[in-house]
This record gives structure tokens, sequence and C-alpha cells, in this order.
């Protein structure tokens, strides 16, 4: 996406300086996947192709309805199909469209070293800023749930933006508006929490116990999430991750060894300029010359 | 739909069965989300396959394809074994107690009146006993045994649990929590909703599926309430209007038949239409067919069509066997006997069952006219694409004429919803290159037929030369004309009888109630009457108010009949006009006149007292149990085999597929054994698709791009398929060869103690257009028709399957 | 100061070559690897046109060092062998830092510091090669999971960390060390070079050992 909230981000990949953030009293948005009443219509993908202008090229048929076979810097959103057999033996097709969670805490961003290239709004939509990208990949890394790729053709990374570009005029994401059943709704996380509350109510009195809601704390709640019939066990969906984190490997990366590293690297260097000044330089004497000269010639003088 | 999308809402109980809602209507199925989410309904799904719409159910139930009335039968059974029925409805609103003819009988599978040889019934017996006044005799006790709730018990008592487990393969305790779930809509304020779809239209039996669900309904009192009704999901968004105005070939405009060679003249073709009612005080509404009738004809023929020339009835065809359907166009074509085809919107090379026979069909052709906004496989059926379309073009004389027309986003014009609204829509854009509309190629091809035949004469000029033709631009009428034209006028001042109050001639009528049988009056699709009127395009109306929130906005768009939102709405309260469910009222009596939230399907001042039944469009006044003449296999559902199916008939053997279906001897000699073709097949579509048009759009193609079919774990691991492997799956009739799914969501089933594996063949492929080139799934599907509407049998047939490798073009 | 009439040729010219290329490549890679490693340094991606430009070089780059250090690996590695005094020279290493040259052992050609320097890049060098190709997003972006992506990002940075310390090191100690630089720019020492840092090489020439070539009349 091109970057049109300056004003209100309240974070920004690689910038040590705070970004500007005007407009951070705005409220928290999110989007709410309801499971359970999803069809698997792929209206939103076909939506989201629509008004991003994403075609991918066509594909073939591989042993499942998910098509494309995977996200890419053409796919932003991805219906998945699960068959699961439950404890009763009866089959449950658990769909979920796939794409950027959104996370509060947001992985991507955090190991990305593009300044700007990666944003959160006050909003708390997380989007990439493609002209700042550098196209390392770092993002891919960084993310919990698999979603950035990067474009063989362009070298950007790309990602759902929430449709940051609709939002801030006061729409609702693409996905949202076209899907027939209501399954994608967007709002204030409040109000979205609140109602995936209902929704849970309803689904625990048809039978399914473990009914909640897929808003992980492990990455500070996300501006997308899930009504689940199982949210007991989210990796049945496709493999959503029961605890999705950011990696330790890039925690470590991104957060302690940044600091150190560059104070080992400073400190080595001011290290050797003051040995410099108080030592001097290291200069061969005029004895050493003498004692080397020497040298050369005891031995010439035993070798004909 | 009887009722409306929104209605659904009102459900308590949702059952898709013979359709799969949310894949193919996933717009509408909103309204079922709503209903479970709003009003706490139970959402039931029984298909052979676990479905998108299973997918979201409280309860699923497989089923063996071509094995429905099996199972309704045993629902019947299981409603008056256990009591589940609404009484006082069944009693007072349906033919329950009507006692029905001496000599109606039905034995080893056949009904009284079966001639083997022309495999037609003569039906005489199939119907009430009348007595001296021309009135059905009834019996309000149900003591008599030849009352129809009776035949009816006795005609169920067959299908116990243990024979619709043994036919359909459903496993017992599943389709008995269906039968418990259907049961709970009894009580007369709870409603169960029917949808449906081409799930039982296409079989040799499609007709009686939706009857026999229709009873179900009516036994359990959920026909003209809100949140009830037998709920058709159109698939083309046109498809009602296509009926509405009689595009079949036995059909006029309105559901008006044509008439057939033995009704030789206008009187005689009135004599079986105006239906006296049968029983006293009963309104019979088709007693209007003459006005109905004659003002269709003035629109038609207008000054030409006259009293003394009996309104042109002589210029009509007639008809000298029952349809010339699509089927029978084929034979033909086949047969020689039609060598000129004009396919005006329509795709027969990928539409039509048995590629192969509509291929060579189409290759005998003289020519071959094709009328469509898109690159068809027809219009392409001469040209070699490879194993997909492997075409000799030199061996084909067939002169083709590809003419393309425009869409709907390209010109005015209505669209009728499965809820039977019109729904005006404007042109958005130009159409593309030389696409023209349909109307003005069909005008260009009229102007230059009359002329010709104006020229030249020929053997019966009359019915073109004299047809009327009264447009602003005759070479190219608009669509608001035709619209108008369709509504109908006042030919002369009409002085209402009652109110004195006169329609100026000339004027558009408000509603088919004006209309006269002196040819006062035109008309050309009576049931689209009031649609537009001198208060404007009814059509285009966009309010949405819906004042008691229930799914009824009478000012949004236009519903016929009469703007009338849920048929049969009298049915809605009680016989002392009082709605049956106080929360979800949709009209009520208050002492003077029918008052609520639609437009009363009854008399609007006809008291309760009166005594005449809700259903006015039959002749007394019912809902039928029985349905007396007017289905051709029977007057009660039966269930009889496909005509392609992997078992004997467990009820009659010797009685194994439906006794009246027609079938040609060349389908016949191509219909596969169980011997060869182990495995059933039944095909559907995907939401990803519609037919075969969006292949041709490239979201569509990428969003579902290459053909495949669908198969259960267990047979892929017996014959060795691997996932997203390629398979051939081939039927007596030819063979495709796709990538196969693999998937849980298709268990081999238990059928007469054998395992029956199904295998699913999903329809959209072709070989133009975006998407992968693929055979298409109607290479493999038999020629064969339900008995009544010719509707083919898609939905069950025989295939075998193997493992093979990618398709390489010759 | 007198000039020595003597000087000892202590690096031909294709090793001065290959240590140049192996020199400036590290340094390039330096410079980008750290503008994609801390923000702060980000700036220096200005040196190679740009983010998307530094992004794509910095792995070419490390192609050819890694070539480069291969040739260092072949021309140096018996120079480089760990010997006796290399032990005791690393007990004097405070000595050495002090500048107490009566404390410090004699040592051959390389002393071990140097030795070390050598074997830890022979070390992290590859290791870089390695981790880098896995995280090179172009190319090996789907040939790895993204668990072992992360690893490798993170060893890619740990062993550039200490590489780019023992850089330091290496650099300060030639500049500190006089006339070093001259040795690996123009190849030759003075005998008072040789004697006062490595001695035992100086023996080793004079007395005929080794490299009796290498001592010329000046230039």
């Amino acid at each position: 996406m091109s970057d049109l909230q300056s004003q209100d981000y309240i974070r920004r990949s690689a910038s040590t300086m705070t970004p500007p953030m005007a407009r951070s009293t705005e409220e928290q948005v999110a989007k709410l996947i309801d499971v359970t009443r999803c069809i698997g219509c792929k209206a939103c993908q076909s939506a989201c192709m629509e008004w991003n202008n994403l075609r991918q090229d066509i594909g073939h048929f591989e042993g499942s309805y998910q098509n494309p076979n995977d996200l890419s810097p053409d796919v932003w959103t991805l219906m998945k199909f699960a068959e699961y057999e439950n404890e009763e033996g009866n089959l449950e097709w658990l769909i979920r469209k796939d794409g950027c969670m959104h996370c509060e805490d947001p992985g991507c961003l955090k190991a990305c070293p593009a300044p700007g290239a990666i944003v959160q709004y006050a909003n708390g939509i997380v989007d990439f800023i493609s002209d700042k990208c550098i196209g390392c990949g770092y993002c891919v890394k960084g993310c919990p749930f698999d979603i950035p790729r990067i474009s063989k053709k362009d070298h950007k990374s790309y990602k759902c933006t929430l449709c940051s570009d609709r939002v801030a005029v006061g729409l609702e994401p693409a996905c949202v508006k076209a899907c027939p059943t209501g399954a994608i709704m967007f709002g204030t996380k409040t109000d979205m929490a609140h109602w995936a509350g209902e929704r849970i109510v309803d689904l625990k009195s048809r039978g399914f116990e473990k009914a909640g809601l897929y808003d992980p704390p492990e990455v500070g709640g996300t501006h997308v999430m899930y009504v689940l019939h199982h949210a007991d066990k989210p990796s049945l969906y496709s493999g959503l991750p029961d605890n999705p984190r950011i990696s330790a490997a890039v925690e470590a990366w991104k957060g302690i060894a940044k600091p150190l590293a560059m104070v080992g690297i400073a400190l080595a260097a001011v290290v050797g300029f003051f040995h410099y000044i108080v030592k001097g330089p290291n200069e061969v004497t005029e004895e050493d010359e003498v004692q080397g000269e020497r040298a050369l010639e005891d031995a010439a003088e035993k070798t004909p | 739909m009887t009722n409306t999308w929104q209605d659904i809402k009102n459900a308590n109980v949702v059952i898709v069965m013979g359709g799969n809602a949310a894949e193919a209507h996933p717009c509408g199925f909103k309204w079922v989300i709503e209903a479970k989410i709003e009003n706490g309904a139970k959402l039931v799904v029984v298909d052979p396959r676990f479905t998108r719409t299973a997918s979201v159910a409280d309860y699923y139930a497989p089923i063996r394809p071509g094995t429905d009335i099996a199972f309704l039968n045993g629902v019947i059974r299981y409603l008056l074994e256990h009591d589940k029925i609404q009484h006082e409805y069944v009693r007072s609103y349906t033919n329950a107690s009507l006692i029905v003819k001496d000599g109606f009988d039905f034995q080893d599978g056949l009904f009284t009146g079966y001639n083997e040889e022309t495999r037609t019934y003569d039906k005489s017996t199939w119907d009430y006993d009348l007595d001296k006044d021309g009135f059905a005799r009834s019996d309000d006790t149900w003591q008599d045994p030849r009352c129809v709730i009776n035949l009816l018990k006795h005609h169920v008592s067959r299908y116990t649990p243990e024979m619709v487990s043994r036919i359909c393969g459903t496993p017992q305790d599943k389709y008995l929590h269906v039968c418990e779930l259907i049961a709970s809509t009894s009580a007369p304020d709870r409603a169960m909703t029917s949808l449906f779809a081409l799930g039982w239209t296409q079989h040799s039996v499609g007709a009686q599926n939706i009857r026999n669900m229709a009873m179900i309904q009516l036994l359990l009192g959920n026909i003209g309430v809100a949140g009830g009704g037998m709920n058709a999901l159109r698939g083309h968004s046109n498809i009602q209007g296509l009926t509405d105005v009689g595009l079949l070939s036995n059909q006029m405009p309105g559901y008006m038949n044509l008439p057939t060679d033995k009704e030789t003249d206008f009187d005689i073709y009135m004599s079986t239409r105006q239906f006296k009612p049968l029983r006293p005080g009963q309104i019979s509404y088709y007693q209007n067919t003459r006005k109905l009738f004659v003002s269709f004809m003035k629109a038609f023929y207008g000054d030409a069509a006259t009293q003394e020339n009996h309104w042109a009835f002589d210029w009509l065809p007639k008809l000298d066997i029952p349809l010339y359907d699509i089927i029978k166009a084929f034979e033909m074509m086949n047969a020689g006997q039609m060598t000129g085809y004009i396919c005006q919107g329509f795709n027969p090379l990928q539409a039509f069952p048995d590629r192969g026979k509509i291929r060579r069909g189409l290759s005998k052709l003289k020519f071959l006219v094709t009328m469509d906004p898109l690159d068809t496989e027809t219009s392409r059926f001469w040209q070699d694409f490879g194993p997909q379309n492997p075409a000799d073009s030199a061996k084909i004389q067939t002169e083709v004429f590809q003419l393309p027309t425009t869409c709907f986003a390209e010109e005015n014009g209505s669209l009728v919803n499965s809820a039977r609204w019109l729904q005006w829509h404007w042109k958005a854009a130009e159409g593309p290159g030389d696409a023209m509309s349909d109307i003005w190629i069909m005008s260009g091809i009229y102007h230059r037929l009359r002329e010709l035949y104006r020229k030249e004469g020929g053997a019966f000029p009359d019915p073109l030369l004299n047809l009327t033709w009264k447009y602003t631009d005759p070479l190219s009428p608009d669509p608001e004309e035709l619209a108008k034209e369709m509504n109908g006028r006042a030919l002369a001042d009409l002085t209402d009888a009652t109110s004195g109050a006169v329609t100026k001639a000339g004027t558009l009528l408000d509603g088919f109630g004006q209309l006269r049988d002196d040819g006062t009056t035109s008309s050309g699709c009576w049931i689209f009457s009031g649609s537009f009127t001198e208060k404007g395009n009814q059509m285009a109306r966009r309010d949405a108010t819906d004042p008691r929130e229930q799914g009824i906005a009478p000012n949004w768009a236009w519903a016929w009949p009469a703007n009338r939102r849920i048929l049969y709405n009298r049915a809605s309260a009680d016989p002392t006009g009082k709605p049956w469910n106080a929360a979800k009222p949709v009209i009520s009596w208050n002492g003077t006149k029918w008052v609520g939230i639609d437009v009363p399907d009854y008399t609007p001042t006809l008291a309760p007292s009166a005594g005449a039944s809700p259903f006015i469009m039959n002749d007394e006044g019912l809902g039928r149990l029985f349905a007396r003449k007017l289905m051709a296999e029977g007057p009660f559902p039966e269930h009889y085999e496909p005509l392609e199916s992997p078992v004997e008939n467990p009820l009659h053997p010797k009685v194994q597929n439906n006794p009246a279906a027609r079938v040609f001897a060349d389908d016949r000699a191509a219909f596969g054994s169980p011997k060869n073709f182990p495995y059933v097949a039944t095909t559907y579509r995907l939401t990803e698709h519609f037919h075969f048009w969006t292949k041709h759009a490239l979201i569509n193609a990428i969003l579902q791009p290459e053909e495949f079919i669908e198969i259960g774990e267990v047979l892929a691991k017996e014959k060795g398929i691997e996932q997203g492997g390629w398979v051939k799956v081939s039927s007596k009739r030819g063979e495709v060869i796709c990538k196969a799914y693999v998937t849980k969501r298709i268990k081999p089933l238990t059928v007469d103690g054998k395992p029956t594996h199904v295998i699913g063949v999903p329809l959209h492929w072709g070989f133009t257009g975006q998407a992968r080139k693929g055979y298409g799934a109607n290479t493999l599907t038999p020629s064969v028709g339900d008995a009544n509407t010719q509707t083919p049998e898609f939905k069950a047939f025989l295939v075998n399957i193997e493992k093979t490798t990618a398709p390489v073009a010759a | 100061m007198n000039h020595p009439k003597t000087v000892i040729i202590r690096y031909t010219t294709s090793q001065r070559v290959n240590h140049w290329i192996n020199a400036i490549c590290f340094t390039l890679m330096v410079l980008s690897g750290l503008s994609m490693f801390h923000p702060i340094m980000f700036w220096l991606s200005n040196l190679f046109g740009g983010g998307q430009w530094t992004r794509a070089i910095h792995p070419w780059i490390g192609c050819v060092l890694m070539a480069s250090y291969i040739g260092m690996i072949v021309q140096f590695w018996r120079a480089n062998l760990w010997r006796q005094e290399d032990t005791a020279w690393m007990k004097s290493v405070p000595a050495v830092v002090e500048d107490d040259e009566e404390h410090i052992p004699a040592v051959g050609h390389n002393n071990a510091g140097q030795k070390l320097v050598f074997w830890s890049m022979t070390l992290l060098i590859p290791t870089l090669f390695l981790t880098g190709l896995v995280i090179w997003e172009v190319y090996f972006g789907e040939a790895t999971s993204i668990s072992v992506q992360r690893a490798a990002v993170l060893i890619h940075s740990t062993a550039a960390f200490l590489a780019i310390i023992i850089w330091i090191i290496h650099v300060y100690a030639g500049i500190w060390v006089r006339h070093s630089v001259r040795a690996m720019t123009q190849g030759y020492v003075t005998p008072g070079w040789a004697w006062r840092h490595h001695r035992k090489w100086l023996w080793e020439l004079a007395s005929g050992q080794s490299g009796k070539n290498s001592i010329r009349k000046r230039p």
C-alpha cells in the first residue's frame, strides 16, 4: 500500500524515533471472522482481488477447494478447507479465511530493517508501505502466522492491508462488504469482541462446548479475530497456530542482539582508538633495525 | 418459491435437501444464517455429499442419489405414526378427508391404469368420488378407508425406517433424527422451510421429489405461513422469468398450456380448463381462464383476434406429443428430422445430457444459429479442441452463425428472482464489439421471415402475418414497451361492475382482476399484470421498508401475482381467520376484511364463515396430498430407482424405474449396467462458478481453475487413486479424464446390504473460456428426463473410475 | 632513522591481491550488512544506491568474499598452523597490548593473534555464507522452512558481529603496528620490523630454512 495516513502511526519499522502520532487517539478496529457461519464461497477472495486489483495466474486443481494454492504477492486472502472427523465420528468441514492477522505486536514490523516499510496505524492496522520495502524477507521470519509473501517481480513484500485505504475513508474492508452470510464483520475491537461473545453463547447452546474467540494474547491480541467452534484446538483450522508468538530467535535477533552488537562494535573501535592515544604507534626502533640487519648478516656469513 | 428469501429467517427448521443452498445460492443463504442466529433455527442437510451447506448445518445425514422419495415417504410414515401432523390444518386445508374413486389402487409398483406399451397411465380412477352435484365426497372423521389420508397412510406403510435405510443408505439413527427435527414443526407456531433446487428436479422422478416434500409441508401446516413453504431456489437469475413467460415448448405465458392436436377448437380447449369448484362455497380461480386466454390472444394478435375467429385460436400451434423438450429436439436432430436450430442464450453441448449425442446431433444440422454474450462450446462444436472436443471439422457440414449478444448489464429489463419478484435493472455499459440485444436480433429475424411469407406465401402464413407489432422502433422494441405489453391495457373504456370506476381505453391495467374475455383487454402475461401500471414501473421500486421486520417489503420491486409475497397466505390463519402463529402473522380477518403485511391470496372481503378453503387455484380449494391426475406417474409419490441404478428396487423389482419416464430406444441402449459401471455418480455446481459462464471470467477461473471429480477415501484407496491424481471416469456414453479430489466428505453407503460408492462430478469446465480445458460432466450423463417435465436425470447415474495419466492431444 | 640496506618480502603479489579483494568485500559486507541490521545504520544503504540495492548486492558480494576467502585459506593455512610458541604468545597478550617487547616471546611468520584472526574468519565466513544462502530470499526463500531461516538469521547476525569485532582488532593491529600496512600493500618489511614482531621468522629466513629468496636489496 501507499502511505496515506502518516500522521497516525503508533509503530513504524526500523525507526528509533517516535513516529508521528498526532491522531493516535483513534479507536482500535477489528475484523471478526465467524468461521461457524462461513460457507467458504470465496466472495471475500474475489472482492479482495477486485478491490486491490490482484490477479494470480490461473493454477491447477491440487486436491482441495483451496485455490489459488497458497497466499502470494497476488493473493492476500485465501479460504482454507480442513476436513475434520470429530470425537463422535462426524465430519466437520472447517473453513477458514486466512490472511494477515494484524497483530497488536506485529512480528513483521519488529523484524523489518527498512525504516517505515511496515507501519501500524493508531487503529491497529498493520500496513506495508511498499515503496520503502527492500525485499529482504525479514517480515516473513518475523510473522508467527506465515503471511507475508515476497514478489519475484518487484521484490516487495505483500499481504492484506485490512483495506486501510477503505477504512481510512470510513468504509469496511472489501471482504467484509462482499461476505454474503455476514461471517466477516468489521468494527471497533470492543464491539467485535462483544458480538463474538453472543455468537459463542449460541454455539455453546448448539453443542460446541469449546467455542471461543481467537485473539491470541501472545502477540498482544490481533485486529483480525476468529470465532471458532473449537477454540481449544485452533490448529484444526488448517494450521492456525495454537500459541502464536514471535519466534524466540527473532526476538533475540531484533531485541537484545541489536543494541548489544552495536555497543560491542563501538566499544572495540573506541578501545582501539584510545589504546593508540595512550600507547602511540608500535614503531620499529633503530635498535631493531640494527638487530635485524645483523641477524641477516650473521646468517649470510654462515652460508657461503 | 412460495415464500421469499427474506422470509427464510422466520423458520424454526430449515431443511436443505435436493439442493445445496450455501454452495449455489450464497447470497440468499444469508437468510438461513439469519434464521439460525436470530430465530434459533436448526439447519438440517440431507445430501449425498457433505456440502458447503452441511458445513454450517446443525445436522447432516447422507443419502444415496435418486432415493429422496423413499426418504420422504418414510418421513410421512413417521409423522403419521407419531401423530406429528397439524391436525386442524390438515383437516381444513388439505384433501385428507376427500374420498377417492373406487378402482384407484396401487399394486407392485404400479397405480391403476398402466399401459406398458405406451408407458403412460389411463388416469380415470385417479380422482375423487363425486356426489350427484359434482362435489367431492368427504369424510371428516377419516373413518372411510378410501379417504385420502388413509390411502396415504397405507401407501407409505412400506417405508419403514429399515426400508428407508436399505434404499437410501442413510443410517437409521440419522434418518430418525432428521424425522424428529422435521416433526418438531407440526406445532402451529413452528415452521419449517424447504429449500431445494436441481438436486430434486434433475431426476427421472424430479417433480415427485418436490411433491413429496410439499405433502410433508401440508401435513405439518407449513404452507402459507411465515418461515414455511416450498422454496425452489432458481439457478439462473431469470430462469423463473423464463417459465413465467412460458419459454417452454408446451407452454404459453402465465402457465397456460398450448393446445394439443385433440383440442381442435377454442371451446374444446376451454372445456377442460375452467375448473368448477369441487366443493360447495369454494372459489376456483381458474374459472377465469377464458379472460386470461382472450387477453393474451389480444396482446398477441391485436385487432386480428376477434370473437369471430375465436381469438385466433386456430393460429396457435397444436402439440401432437406432450412436449418438444430439448431431449426430444436432439433425438430429432440425430434422426435427421430437425435440420435447423436457433440456440438463444443456451449452450446445449455443455448443458444437456450425453454430450456425444449432442455433438452428433449438431453435426447433422444444415444450420445452427447461436445467440450468446459468450463464446460458447455449442458455437464451436465443429472445431477440434483436442481430447476435450475431438471434432473432425472437415466432415461437418453445419453452417454456424454465431451472433454475439449483449448481456443483462448492457440493457434495461427485468429479472424475475426465485421469490417471483420482477426487479427492473438498468443498462450499465455498452455492449462490446458487434454485440446486439436479443430483442434486436429476434426482431430482425421476425421481419425477414414475415417479408418472406408475404412475398412467397407458404403453407400457413397467417400466424406470422397477423402478429401485432406496434412498437416505436419495430426493429428494436424498447424493454419498457414490452413490459407494458405484458402488464396489459384496456382496449375499450371499462366500467367496474361493483365500484363503477371507469378505466379509459388505452390505459395500463392495475391487475389481472380487470381482465375480460370479450376482447376489451389485453395482457401478454397475466401473472405480470400490475407490474407496470399508470402509476409507473412497479418493478423499479426500491423501498425496503419492511413493516413487521418479517421479510416482507411490499414496495420493493413487484412480485407476481398481484404483488403477493407469500403464496397461499390465507393458510397462515386458522379457519376462523386468526393467525396460527400470533408472533408471525401474515394476514388475518378483522371482521370485515383480510388485513396484514401481505396481499391476501384470497378474496379480500370473503369472510372465513363462508367456508371457502385457502388454495383457490385448486378447484377443491385444498392442498393436495393426493394429486389427482396431474402427475404422470401417480397421485402419490413412489420410489423408483434412477434409470441407471446399482441395485434392484427393493420395493418392487419388476418396476425398477419410473414407469412413465419417456425413454428413446437409442438412449436406452446407452444405459450402463452396474456390472460395468458399479459406482453412483451425481453432478453439481460449485460456488466459484456459474454454470459454464464464469469460466470465461478471469477471477472465477483463478478461484476454481480445473476440472475435477470428488471421490471418497475408501474407494480411492481401493482404486489406488491419489489426492489430486489423474483419473478416468467413464459411463456407457463417454469418459472424462480429470483430477481426483479424495475427500472424507463422501462416505460409502450401505445400500441393500452392499457398500455403495458415490462419485461427485462438478460440471463447470468446457473447452472455451479462461479456465483450463475440461471434458464436461454431460459427457457422462444419461439422456432421460423427468416423466412430467423432461428435466434430465443429471443427479443419479452409473460410472466406473480408474487411475490414469494426464490426457494428451491426439 | 637509518634506512636498512635490505628488505624482506612478506607477502607475494597474489597474496596481497587476494587479501585486498577480501578486505574490500568484507568492508562492503560490513557496511551493507550493518545497514540492514540496525536502523541507525540504515543510512549506509545509501552507499549502495538504497535499500533495495543493498539487499540485492549484499549476497553477491558475499559470494565473492567466500570465493576470495577460499583463496586466502589456500595461501595462508600453512602459515597459520598452531605452534608451541603461539601458546606462550597468547599468555603474553597483556604484554603485547602494553607494547612491552621484553616479555613477548619470539614468533614466526604469524603470531597467535594473527592466527586466531585467520582461523576465526575461516570459521565465520563460511558460516555467514551458508546462513546467508538460507536467507537469500530471491533464490532460496522457499528452499528451507521459515523456522530454519529464523535460526539462520540469528546465527548470521551473531557470526557477523564476531567477524566485525575480529575485523576491528585486525585492522587496528595493522594500523598500530607501524609498517604492517606496507607489508600488505607493497609486500615488504624491513629486517628491523621482522626482528621486532616476528623474530623467529627472521631467524628462519636468515638460517635459510625457508624463503631465502625473500631477502632482497632495498629497491
